[in-house]
């Protein structure tokens, strides 16, 4: 690790001015950040750290949405998100309860690793990504492996998520690391079924829009029984071919909907 | 009842204490006063062209003490090999120098090319990013069939080509081999992969070197399981120094597994730049480090055929492997595929004519050498791989194929070279049968049909040879080494002992088990007992630990040297009673003279021993300290039967193992709840090979797997709870204990009834053509051949 300066503002207002230097990082709970770090693949001149402000903390109902702090940890949403029984369970299984009493779900989301099973459930959910600047609706956020709407410097707040009438979240581990080979986040909204798949492409968190269409018509497992994915674009590696992770989207979504509740 | 002492008890582990309090002395908890810290830049390309190493910035950064390259190594010998395998022709091998830093190329991925001393680890790893590498990137080859394809690139240049040795055993065996597949009535073939395993014991490797300018000595701290090993191939070999000027010390290590048996390239480092730097120097791995640079298992491809007669007889096996070595020999890497695989080619049947080949090759990867089981594993893989190919193929009952075929009467000359002393092949199935419950598992597997889960069952049985090994033996097969122990006894004038044993504890809990056999011996209390070991200085002579040595080998020099001890103790005891030597009895810590009431105590007798008033000082001299050296008349022959039941979800291809059992024969048993612990320890490390483990190269030498995010280590909910049996027990004839060895077996003996059940599992959904999976069965693995 290199050295580096370090802050911890308590507002977000400081913070954004804390990141506004060159190479500034912001800090969430160092889940990937740290390792990297350690690794020196990551050189930031400038830690700020986002778990001393009070108002990315705490977990809360506001009708049909959740809003989450940017900074709550994964451990927090799976004992506070009662209101949405599926997201509290997969956040109660992410990485391992190191990584989850540390990770926050603002880190997860501005990472946007490609396995990671927050951008899952924040699409399937139709959330929003509240930032320091503005609001952006998930469905516009994730822009591809590790890339998202963030502008440099920009922070997550919070997220809210729209509460759905039933949903459901599958994670098949890769056997090494245990984040998702593929994961599938099911969410049936008033409006409509969504269905969002991590781990599998190389274009990261995507929506199933063909699983989407057939579970609208009808919410089944059967429902989907005959769809297939494409799978030239999906991931292929030791862990799993394109072939292998497209057919693992389709035993994921048939089990998250027959799961849903 | 059980026993609460002595051999036969379970006591717990006294060296649990410290490693459960944090109060271990790790290698790398030890701090020398003005120590500097090394950083080795190691290569990130699998095979290039060293054109030059300028370290002129680098030495100028803040902190650094000095950088060395290979230039300052000139005069100094390569890391050496001990093990010379004479080829099929009678050729000797082909050894390339393998250089403490890069010399002229890099041939691996993880080779260090250079190494910064620096006041902290931080600013050495500063200076190492400073250091300009001019390296001229060649085409590598990784693939060993490649390798020695005509024409492939060379990893060394001197050599003639990638083949290491083209290795026959037994060779005048194989025109009859052939022979006997032309008459067979029936012939099982079988391609398979053992797939190459990166050890990953808790504990990183760590090398602290110090150098003392008023005496001249220097000294090595290094996790080792065989400190004098080091001692002697890096002092001979390596850098010149005679032992009694050079200390090697290794003491508490976490885990072992054979990769830290052998001497590494930074261990030659540390103690040469201590000298030349005047300073202490301490390395410590990082994890990713250990992944390129710490000596790989298996990686052997075989095509194995078993031949059998019309009535399901064996009649002929015939193997043909590649062995990787990489791109160096490591320590003992020579002898893994040959004299430790090829001689358990019999397993447990009796297989009247056996030919093995194996071609050793160079590859532009890490060098591979023992893991746990070290060459075992890979016979015992692919000669029961092929047993149960061929009893479906044959439509008969893989057991009573076995059993069949099994070895009934020891002692039992092999075809391959070994003589089995004991054993009884039929008691362990009988007992596994029993244990796994073998008559409830079709109706496990309607209940797991009806789950929607496939459900398999796979046996196998091993034999292996521990306890290694005859030094006039092994000399004539290529060791460069002896393979006895030895071990002092060392009794205090109150009646304590210390042993200091050559046998080194890197997990294995000799601290317990060893003062268990004296206890026993003497009829003391165990804490009257100390075990010594792990220090140059301290202990005599030592070969170490590995092969599942330690009890059979150095527990016999432990016992051949009290048994001194209690001989000369009851010359005393004698002389005190004023009675013949030959009338006096030791029980229960008493001397007694045999037909009186006569007796003194043990502590009597060490007393007189060193307060020699009473004494006969004119037959024997005072003290009670003995060495015996003991040099085994042969290998021990542990063997077992092992199930492993599993359910195979068809949507995903996962695997989950639902049961597994063994049954061992270990012989006699000194602590039968280590012995457990050895064997679940053994069986979650085969469940990882057949699971889970995987050291992946890219076809350009990259290192795929080289991260745990990457490489999958089992974890407690990958395995199930064992059912472990250990009662079928026929003790070893030629060592004072009766004893066996289990350190290996359940890694040997577990990854093919894994493979075989889940093949099981797919047969029994109509997949009838899938007679083969190549380990790790990963998920993605099984759901392609379910869907082929």
């Amino acid at each position: 690790m290199y050295n580096f300066e370090f802050e911890k503002p308590s507002t977000v207002a400081d913070a954004v001015a804390a990141l506004a230097g060159d190479e500034a990082q912001a800090l969430g709970g160092g889940q990937t950040l740290i390792p990297t770090m350690k690794q020196r693949l990551a050189s930031p001149s400038k830690l700020v750290s986002l778990s001393g402000i009070t108002e990315m903390q705490g977990v809360q109902r506001e009708g049909a949405s959740l809003t989450i702090g940017g900074a709550v940890s994964h451990a927090d949403v799976a004992a506070q998100a009662t209101d949405y029984p599926a997201l509290a369970e997969m956040a109660g299984h992410i990485g391992d309860p190191a990584v989850r009493n540390r990770g926050t779900i603002g880190g997860s989301l501005a990472n946007n690793d490609p396995s990671a099973d927050y951008p899952a459930a924040a699409l399937a959910s139709a959330a929003t990504v509240v930032t320091n600047a503005r609001e952006i609706a998930a469905d516009d956020y994730f822009q591809g492996m590790f890339d998202t709407a963030l502008e440099d410097g920009e922070i997550i707040t919070g997220v809210k998520f729209l509460v759905p009438q039933a949903a459901n979240y599958q994670k098949f581990v890769q056997p090494a690391s245990r984040f998702a080979l593929v994961g599938v986040f099911v969410a049936k909204h008033a409006d409509g079924v969504r269905v969002a798949v991590t781990g599998a492409s190389e274009e990261g968190v995507f929506r199933w829009s063909e699983a989407e269409a057939a579970l609208d018509a009808d919410f089944s497992a059967d429902a989907i029984a005959g769809l297939t994915l494409d799978p030239s674009g999906m991931i292929g590696d030791l862990h799993g071919t394109k072939e292998y992770r497209a057919h693992l989207v389709g035993v994921m979504t048939k089990r998250a909907v027959a799961a849903a509740d | 009842m059980p026993k609460d002492s002595g051999i036969g008890a379970s006591p717990k582990r006294r060296e649990d204490v410290r490693f459960l309090t944090g109060n271990g002395n790790y290698t790398d908890d030890i701090n020398a006063h003005g120590q500097a810290y090394v950083h080795f830049l190691r290569s990130d390309i699998a095979h290039g062209t060293l054109n030059s190493v300028d370290t002129t910035a680098a030495a100028a950064m803040p902190g650094v003490v000095r950088i060395f390259t290979a230039a300052d190594f000139e005069g100094v010998g390569g890391v050496p090999c001990g093990w010379e395998i004479t080829d099929r022709h009678g050729n000797a091998m082909q050894e390339p120098k393998h250089p403490v830093l890069a010399e002229g190329k890099v041939r691996h991925v993880g080779e260090p090319i250079a190494a910064v001393i620096a006041e902290s680890l931080e600013q050495a790893r500063d200076a190492a990013e400073a250091i300009e590498l001019d390296i001229e990137e060649l085409p590598a080859v990784v693939d060993m069939k490649a390798a020695v394809a005509e024409g492939s690139v060379k990893v060394h240049d001197d050599l003639t080509s990638n083949l290491c040795y083209d290795w026959g055993f037994v060779e005048e065996n194989r025109e009859a081999v052939n022979q006997a597949f032309q008459d067979a009535a029936h012939v099982t073939s079988l391609e398979l992969v053992n797939n190459r395993l990166v050890a990953n014991p808790m504990e990183p490797r760590v090398a602290i070197g110090e150098y003392n300018r008023s005496t001249d000595d220097s000294k090595l701290y290094t996790t080792s399981q065989n400190p004098h090993v080091i001692r002697l191939l890096m002092g001979a070999f390596v850098l010149g120094i005679p032992e009694h000027k050079l200390q090697v010390v290794s003491p508490d290590v976490g885990g072992g597994f054979g990769t830290k048996i052998f001497h590494y390239a930074e261990e030659a480092f540390c103690t040469f730049a201590a000298k030349a730097c005047n300073r202490p120097v301490k390395w410590t791995s990082s994890r990713s480090e250990a992944f390129m640079s710490d000596a790989h298992g298996r990686d052997h491809v075989t095509k194995i055929e078993l031949a059998l007669d019309a009535d399901n007889n064996f009649t002929a096996l015939r193997t043909d492997t590649y062995a990787n070595m990489g791109a160096y020999l490591s320590t003992f890497a020579p002898s893994v595929p040959t004299w430790l695989h090829g001689t358990l080619m019999a397993g447990n049947y009796k297989t009247p004519l056996i030919y093995v080949n194996v071609k050793a090759v160079f590859t532009n990867t890490v060098p591979v050498d023992a893991y746990r089981g070290a060459g075992r594993p890979e016979a015992t893989f692919q000669l029961e791989r092929v047993v149960d190919k061929a009893a479906r193929e044959l439509g008969v009952d893989p057991i009573a194929l076995r059993r069949q075929n099994f070895i009934t009467e020891f002692p039992y000359a092999t075809p391959v070279a070994v003589e089995y002393d004991t054993g009884d092949y039929h008691a362990t199935m009988d007992k596994l049968t029993e244990i796994a419950d073998l008559s409830g598992f079709d109706a496990r597997r309607k209940a797991s049909v009806a789950n929607g889960k496939l459900r398999g069952l796979g046996v196998n049985c091993y034999i292996e040879a521990c306890g290694i090994a005859p030094s006039n033996l092994v000399g004539q097969l290529g060791a460069r080494a002896g393979l006895y122990e030895s071990a002092t006894v060392r009794v205090n004038a109150t009646g304590g002992l210390v042993v200091m044993t050559g046998s080194h504890s890197h997990g294995q809990g000799h601290e317990t088990s060893f003062p268990q056999v004296i206890a026993d011996m003497i009829g003391i209390d165990e804490g009257m007992i100390e075990i010594v070991h792990g220090d140059t200085s301290k202990v005599p002579m030592g070969m170490g630990t590995y092969g599942s040595r330690s009890l059979a080998v150095g527990g016999s020099a432990m016992v051949r040297a009290t048994e001194k001890i209690i001989a000369k103790a009851k010359k005393i005891a004698a002389h005190l009673m004023e009675a013949a030597d030959a009338d006096i009895e030791l029980k229960d810590g008493e001397f007694s003279v045999a037909g009186t009431d006569k007796s003194v105590a043990w502590g009597d007798v060490t007393l007189a021993a060193y307060v020699p008033h009473n004494y006969p000082l004119e037959d024997i001299e005072p003290g009670l300290e003995e060495t015996a050296f003991y040099d085994p008349a042969n290998f021990t022959y542990p063997s077992g039967a092992y199930a492993c039941e599993v359910e195979v979800d068809p949507d995903t291809g996962k695997v989950s193992i639902e049961r597994f059992s063994a049954a061992d024969d270990f012989g006699n048993i000194v602590n039968p709840m280590i012995v457990d612990g050895q064997v679940h320890g053994g069986i979650g490390q085969g469940i990882g090979q057949a699971l889970l483990e995987g050291c992946v190269y890219d076809e350009d030498g990259q290192l795929l797997s080289a991260s745990f995010m990457d490489y999958a280590m089992p974890r407690a909910d990958d395995v199930p709870f064992y059912s472990v049996d250990h009662s079928c027990q026929t003790p070893c004839t030629h060592n004072p204990l009766g004893v066996k060895g289990c350190g290996e077996a359940g890694a040997i003996g577990s990854p093919p009834s894994v493979v075989n059940a889940v093949v099981d599992a797919l047969q029994s959904a109509g997949k009838t053509d899938v007679t083969h999976i190549d380990m790790p069965l990963s998920p993605g693995r099984i759901w392609a051949a379910l869907n082929s």
